[in-house]
């Protein structure tokens, strides 16, 4: 791990307007991701731990506070920032796998990069990544072809392809058997020990949040 | 599926303006084509004719007066055009006169008229009506007999008398057109100017000036009646496309949350949308091409209805272009609904 965290988060609140009700998500959220740390967030429903995700996912912007991700202000982040951010900075990881089905596990990973604006051949050291990921022989295939573990570790491939300062996972393995939890969890962590992948992870389950280097728990929209 | 049926409603747009614009200009270049194989140099239509109808008629003494006005007039024939339904016309043909001009009509069966109520067809039409030498062919609304089946290509398909002709049509003396034949078509502006300088307000136009009036823009409201066409076929683009899309975008909401989380920008997605669009565009134009050689197949070879549907290659791009407008136009609004997805709204959608 180096100093200086990648993520700092002081006072943010979130506050969603549902019909004429305000719905006070984030109530002053204080934390300090440092680079190549492997975070897990738990909590249960109604938290704030997917809103925390979403602002440093940059998909939704916060109402106040500060946050600083890789040095930059999303708190005055225009969308078309936001949109730069999650092209450059953040890799995300969901718990559907959210493959696009029409394409191959290979374009799929392609895709990012298309949309990142990299071309060329793939990064000697993601190519490593990818063979450690034991999809080789499987690229070709559409996600339907595919069995869940597979697919998310296309998805995991897919989100650290452009080599992002932080990758997301929201509850990556929600929908897997143990096993297949056990693999995907697995390479989470040899991911950040191999190439020092900051990780932050959000889960329902113990057992997966101990993965992580901590565990942070969150309720009614702050820490605890 | 959704994707099949947008492309052969694209289809259908295109072959509908190619079929359209085909028959257009089958049906005038086949006219223009046997005008042109009648040989004359000049023609003579009465003043405030039309190019392409034969409603307006002249005496027929005005044969005489163009023989006599140039020394180099070698002859000239007069025919009465006789509407029959909308597209055949009866022609009456004084066929003496006519043969003076290039040989006459090439028979392949039987010859001349022997009668008065005789009556000769060109082989299309011949083979269009399953009709033999000695048959009965009805026209304006009386039987003729058939003694002649003659080359197409040469002033019309279905020739009789012209003295019968004018008597059955009330037009006695009258003529429809005067075809004029020289003894050098290099001297045709020369008679033309004499013949005008005579025949003061009569329509008198070289052959090669006649025929190329053979055009769309001759035709009253047919000029017109493309464009609604074409603006038909806009709007059925759009309205397939829009429909297509839309459920497209609806469908794909969580694929666009996902493209969204991985940095797409709107224009990003807007135009992965509007290049699918531009996708169905070209292969529903493919497609349209390909289904207007079905129509003219159809309409040449299987309705036998006189018409003639030319391949229009010139209106292939603009016809694919109408269909790519159409379509783009149909994709605008879903494509910005996709641009301007809320990326949360679209991953949780179910």
């Amino acid at each position: 791990m180096s100093d200086g965290p990648i993520i700092s988060i002081r006072d943010l609140r979130k506050t969603y307007r549902v019909g004429e009700v305000d719905v006070h998500a984030l109530r002053g959220v204080d934390l300090d991701i440092q680079r190549g740390e492997f975070v897990s967030i738990v909590g249960p429903s109604g938290s704030g731990k997917s809103t925390l995700f979403y602002i440093v996912g940059g998909l939704t912007p916060p109402t106040s506070g500060t946050i600083h991700m890789a040095g930059k202000d999303l708190l005055g982040m225009t969308d078309a920032d936001r949109t730069e951010l999650r092209k450059s900075t953040v890799g995300f990881v969901f718990q559907k796998y959210n493959l696009l089905p029409t394409l191959t596990a290979r374009d799929n990973i392609e895709i990012a990069r298309d949309i990142a604006r990299k071309t060329g051949p793939l990064d000697p050291k993601f190519e490593e990544v990818l063979k450690s990921l034991g999809l080789a022989g499987r690229l070709q295939h559409k996600p339907r072809a595919l069995s869940g573990g597979e697919q998310q570790r296309v998805a995991i491939a897919r989100a650290i392809v452009n080599n992002p300062g932080i990758l997301l996972a929201d509850e990556p393995t929600g929908n897997l058997d143990t096993e297949n939890s056990t693999t995907v969890l697995t390479l989470l962590r040899d991911l950040n020990e191999r190439i020092g992948q900051t990780i932050l992870m959000i889960t329902h389950n113990p057992e997966a949040a101990a993965y992580g280097h901590r565990t942070v728990r969150m309720r009614d929209g702050r820490i605890e | 599926m959704r994707t099949l049926l947008s492309v052969v409603a694209i289809s259908i747009q295109v072959t509908m303006v190619l079929t359209l614009v085909g028959l257009s200009r089958g049906m005038l270049d086949e006219q223009a084509r046997r005008v042109r194989g009648i040989g004359a140099d000049i023609i003579v239509r009465a003043p405030s004719s039309s190019v392409i109808t034969f409603s307006v008629n002249m005496p027929a003494g005005i044969i005489r007066l163009i023989k006599e006005l140039d020394p180099h007039v070698i002859a000239a024939t007069g025919v009465l055009w006789q509407g029959q339904d909308m597209l055949n016309y009866v022609t009456g043909v004084d066929l003496a006169e006519f043969d003076q001009l290039n040989g006459g009509f090439r028979f392949l069966q039987g010859g001349p008229f022997q009668g008065p109520d005789d009556v000769i067809v060109d082989s299309y039409y011949a083979e269009e009506h399953k009709l033999h030498i000695g048959d009965s062919v009805t026209a304006l609304n009386r039987s003729w007999r058939l003694t002649g089946i003659f080359e197409p290509g040469m002033l019309a398909r279905l020739v009789v008398p012209l003295k019968r002709l004018q008597e059955l049509s009330a037009n006695t003396g009258k003529i429809t057109i005067v075809y004029v034949k020289l003894d050098n078509p290099a001297r045709t502006n020369e008679v033309i100017a004499k013949l005008k300088a005579r025949l003061k307000d009569y329509q008198i136009r070289s052959m090669q000036e006649y025929t190329e009036l053979y055009s769309v823009n001759s035709v009253p409201m047919l000029k017109q009646f493309i464009w609604v066409v074409i603006a038909l076929g806009v709007l059925v683009g759009f309205l397939v496309v829009f429909l297509s899309m839309y459920t497209a975008v609806l469908e794909r909401t969580r694929e666009i949350g996902v493209l969204k989380a991985l940095g797409a920008s709107p224009a990003y997605v807007l135009n992965i949308l509007l290049r699918e669009t531009a996708l169905l565009a070209v292969a529903g134009s493919i497609l349209g091409i390909l289904l207007g050689y079905v129509t003219r197949f159809l309409i040449t070879d299987v309705i036998h209805g006189s018409l003639i549907q030319a391949i229009v290659y010139d209106w292939w791009p603009i016809t694919a272009g109408i269909a790519l407008v159409g379509a783009l136009l149909g994709a605008i609004y879903p494509g910005l609904k996709a641009a301007r997805q809320d990326a949360i709204e679209a991953l949780a959608y179910e």
